[in-house]
């Protein structure tokens, strides 16, 4: 086999080897013009890596640039390795969620875990203690053998690496379709807290300063991962198994710590983690960021294996890693620290006043590029768009009911839909209590995370219908981020700002661009609209297999404050005799509903329609109810409409049940799901008070202590049914599923 | 009294376990890093969960070898109280401090939430605060908590009135449904359940804030019968 280091300049573009790696043609020549010299493999390799979609975002930055991500609150935008939000007191809270979709596709257990462990560092690397995480993730049939291994060994993945590294993970969401069967996607957001002082950049600032390499040494794994994450999942992904990277739960809590300790020292200047693209996106973005140059001596990096080439070095993946920029001369007091924790930090470099990154290894230059080329001059696509044609032909279609028999039979069935079903066989397998925060624990709207020795709390939720997103983007881009808000409003607290992890199909399509497109602007303005900044995120495009496109899928990932520790509210209901509120009008929109899927077995038609004015009055309202002390629990209501919203709602181990009368035709008032609309519970004496507060809110019954849900339409009884028969089929659909064999 | 907060590589529940004694219980408390330590002057040890070393070559295995278990056993031969909270106990098991061992969940998989347990002996200095065969909620979180010992020493245990806790319902396969056990001398405690996460009715439980009430207890009594 022939040396990567004996491939001649002359040959890379002869052979249009730089294909392989994931260059363009028309990149190429821009390579060429920007180095006025052919690039050698290891340069080649290097812009190949950092102009890849992962690094770049060179198809969807004129799309980002339309979120609105500024805000009096917002203490870093996106740009850094995670945005920050103030929330008073000289503490602020940063998170970031970051996709990790095509290694998890071929190595589900590590693709997921690794993927956790990236995110956790993005948090600490910014000099904030990581102190929740979340996930969303999105799997084909729940019936299909290959899905069930995958849907097991994602969450197997990220409790196996979340547990050990000791971040509880509080929540998530989980949900089934079709068309993730070869294409799971796999979220993961960290949360952090941090005094304002403590705040740290990935810079490489002061000519002459030291660039220490720190955490386990380098290997082969992961070489060309952001390549492979910028491609489509080819039917023989297989083959790239060795692409994607090995985590170690351990290494990485003594790297928390390590770190952690370290920003307390004025001998550091900046700290970035090797993420994507590894030692050459860490060590050239923190010079870049800088205004400054970097040299480093690759014979200094600790290395795994045997005769690693400077390509392999410069684009492993290998985890557990950061880069760390030290006041010269006092790298000794940072060397000790981490070697307290029994970690090796070694200088590799320094920080020069030529802007350019420089690479040596065994005495030779291998690489030096003009550094800012990398991160500011890839090139940025203007990819052509058309609206798809399906859309079209949905907007045309009526807004039928489905037919539905048997509403109680219906209802069961809703129940046991894996994407509606109780996901605690999921969340069981995650540590949510570690750091003795959690006050609300996986299986509510959102959850709720104290701030020890502080009267306030942390709300924090993943949401996104991709069903909606599918049948009409920008629809369903704006209810994706008002449904987080709901999530957030329901636990009581006020939406801050959002993460958005934006997973779409090939963008070279120009259907899927004009769904990204439409998406992105559905959602602007809900985020205008609601006051939730954009501050930091994750696009992962080329999400498709066997030729079709996934759902697109633009997770939001919310955070919001709780004012008070009074503020929080749970989403079951809590006592009998509690008044049952719906607040907002229902109407017949089944597009893209859970019943459609289960009478249809497909989803098409209009997307339920949102108001983004209204959506903002009632959460404000209902905000204020929640915050005046009016309301005893609130829930959203989402997939499945009001039936299932009521169902969960009482699943509480309480003995409790439900007697509500609703009027108008029975499909629509259980099954419908029409936005903006919440499921309240408020005391007898608070009744009044809440109802001047909430004008559109309408009583519709009662929670009783007899175990029953009694639904009754137009004094017809519809449902009559056992609370706690209902709960276990909703709370076994999931296991059984696993259980059975196709 | 002044509790030692054991922190190996790894450890993860150290801070919890730490709030709870000094912020919530408001007593005196360090986190003591397991290298170069000094546990003379503590008057009792906690050692916390999480995955010491990684749990790389068995739960607990690596940390039981370490210097600082040497002056674990030394400070509990002196009849201090030692107290091994889920990976804490694991060690407390390879280090031959308590019988048995832990082994992997029966249904092999990592398990969180509260569960209800059973106070089996309430004459220890970890459980006087609580009343026999009283049911009280704490947090589990665990993949290796499967506890197993053989016959004999199961006979001994139940003739020394050794297990402490036990589970209500069986849900991680241990024998007898052993949640915690202490040693024969009555000092030293080994349980999978978090007391720690249960000391604020906030997170949903503070069943366990009496177990560390009950060792500040006893070693006032202890202390003022010795004065």
């Amino acid at each position: 086999m022939q040396q990567t280091h004996d491939i001649s300049p002359e040959q890379i573009e002869r052979d249009k080897l730089y294909r392989e790696m994931g260059l363009s043609d028309q990149e190429f020549d821009m390579v060429k013009d920007i180095m006025k010299r052919l690039p050698n493999f290891t340069e080649t390799g290097i812009f190949s890596v950092m102009w890849s979609e992962h690094c770049s975002y060179k198809t969807s930055k004129p799309l980002l640039r339309k979120f609105p991500t500024k805000a009096p609150h917002v203490l870093q935008g996106p740009g850094e390795g995670a945005g920050i939000i103030d929330i008073g007191d000289n503490q602020a809270v940063v998170f970031k969620v970051e996709s990790h979709n095509h290694p998890s596709a071929v190595e589900p257990y590590q693709g997921a875990a690794t993927g956790v462990g990236g995110i956790i560092r993005d948090v600490f690397s910014m000099g904030a203690r990581p102190i929740a995480s979340m996930n969303s993730l999105r799997f084909g049939n729940l019936t299909n053998d290959r899905t069930k291994y995958l849907f097991s060994e994602v969450v197997g993945g990220i409790a196996g690496y979340g547990n050990c590294v000791g971040v509880p993970t509080v929540g998530g969401e989980v949900q089934f379709d079709d068309s993730y069967e070869d294409n799971p996607l796999v979220n993961a957001m960290c949360v952090g807290l941090i005094n304002h002082d403590e705040i740290q950049k990935g810079i490489a600032a002061g000519i002459g300063n030291t660039i220490l390499y720190a955490g386990p040494p380098t290997g082969r794994d992961g070489i060309h991962g952001a390549t492979f994450a910028s491609d489509d999942l080819g039917e023989d992904a297989a083959k790239d198994r060795p692409a994607v990277q090995v985590g170690d739960p351990f290494m990485e809590k003594l790297l928390i710590e390590a770190c952690l300790e370290v920003i307390h020292s004025d001998a550091l200047v900046g700290m970035q983690d090797m993420g994507a693209a590894g030692l050459t996106s860490s060590a050239s973005e923190m010079a870049s960021k800088a205004g400054t140059g970097l040299e480093m001596n690759l014979d200094l990096v600790p290395q795994r294996e045997q005769n690693m080439t400077a390509y392999e070095m410069m684009l492993s993946e290998s985890q557990e890693r950061m880069l760390l920029c030290v006041k010269r001369g006092r790298e000794q007091e940072i060397i000790d620290i981490f070697e307290k924790y029994g970690l090796k930090a070694v200088p590799v470099g320094e920080v020069i006043e030529e802007k350019v990154f420089r690479i040596k290894h065994h005495g030779e230059v291998v690489a030096d590029i003009p550094v800012d080329s990398l991160a500011d001059d890839a090139p940025v696509y203007h990819m052509p768009s058309q609206e798809a044609a399906y859309f079209k032909e949905f907007q045309q279609m009526e807004n039928s009911i489905p037919q539905v028999g048997n509403h109680k039979e219906m209802l069961r069935t809703l129940l046991q839909q894996p994407t509606i079903a109780s996901k605690e066989w999921v969340y069981d397998q995650y540590d949510s209590m570690v750091q003795t925060n959690t006050v609300v624990t996986p299986g509510s709207d959102s959850a709720v995370v104290r701030i020890k020795g502080r009267d306030k709390a942390l709300a924090i939720t993943t949401d996104c219908n991709s069903r909606y997103i599918y049948l009409d983007p920008e629809t369903g881009g704006k209810i994706a981020v008002a449904e987080a808000a709901r999530n957030i409003v329901c636990s009581g607290a006020r939406p801050l700002g959002l993460t958005d992890g934006l997973n779409f199909g090939n963008p070279t399509n120009p259907e899927v661009f004009w769904q990204m497109e439409k998406t992105v602007e559905g959602m602007s303005q809900a985020c205008e609209v609601l006051e939730t900044p954009v501050i930091s995120g994750n696009v992962s495009l080329y999400n498709q297999s066997k030729g079709k496109s996934i759902f697109p899928t633009p997770v939001v990932g919310m955070v919001g404050l709780h004012e008070s520790l009074e503020h929080i509210t749970p989403s079951h209901f809590q006592t009998s005799g509690d008044a049952i509120y719906l607040i907002g009008d229902t109407e017949a929109e089944f597009g893209g509903s859970e019943l459609q899927n289960v009478i249809n077995g497909k989803y098409e038609g209009k997307a339920p329609k949102i108001d983004l004015n209204i959506e903002v009055t009632r959460q404000k309202h209902l905000l204020d109810a929640i915050q005046s002390g009016l309301v005893e629990s609130a829930h959203d209501l989402s997939e499945g409409g009001l039936a299932v919203a009521l169902a969960e709602s009482v699943f509480t181990n309480k003995g409790l049940g439900v007697n509500v009368k609703l009027t108008g035709e029975a499909t629509v008032a259980l099954f419908s799901e029409t936005q903006s609309r919440f499921l309240v519970t408020v005391k007898e004496e608070n009744k009044a008070s809440f109802e001047n507060k909430l004008s559109d809110a309408k009583q519709i019954g009662f929670v009783t202590d007899d175990g029953m849900l009694n639904v009754v339409v137009d004094d017809e009884t519809i449902i009559q049914d056992d609370v706690k028969q209902l709960e276990n089929l909703w709370r076994g659909a999931i296991p059984c599923l696993l259980k059975s064999k196709a | 009294m002044k509790f030692a907060v054991v922190v190996f590589p790894g450890s993860n529940c150290d801070r919890d376990m730490y709030h709870a004694v000094k912020e919530v219980l408001q007593t005196e408390a360090d986190l003591v890093w397991y290298a170069n330590s000094n546990l003379e002057n503590y008057d009792g040890i906690l050692i916390p969960g999480g995955f010491s070393y990684g749990d790389y070559l068995r739960s607990g295995a690596v940390a039981a070898t370490s210097d600082v278990m040497k002056q674990i056993k030394e400070q509990a031969a002196k009849g201090k109280p030692v107290l091994g909270v889920c990976n804490g106990f694991q060690i407390l098991t390879e280090a031959g401090l308590l019988p048995g061992a832990l082994m992997r969940n029966k249904e092999l998989s990592f398990m969180c939430h509260q569960e209800e347990l059973i106070v089996q002996n309430e004459i220890t200095p970890f459980t006087s605060g609580y009343d026999k065969g009283e049911v009280v909620r704490f947090p589990i979180a665990h993949g290796e908590g499967n506890y197993y010992c053989d016959e004999e020493t199961l006979a001994e245990l139940k003739a020394n009135n050794q297990i402490v806790f036990t589970y209500k319902n069986n849900l991680n396969g241990s024998i007898e449904n052993i949640a915690g056990i202490i040693n024969k001398e009555g000092n030293v405690l080994g349980m999978m359940p978090h007391p720690e996460r249960a000391v604020e009715k906030l997170l949903g439980s503070d069943d366990g804030l009496r177990l560390f009430k009950s060792m500040v207890q006893n070693w006032r009594d202890t202390y003022a019968a010795n004065a």
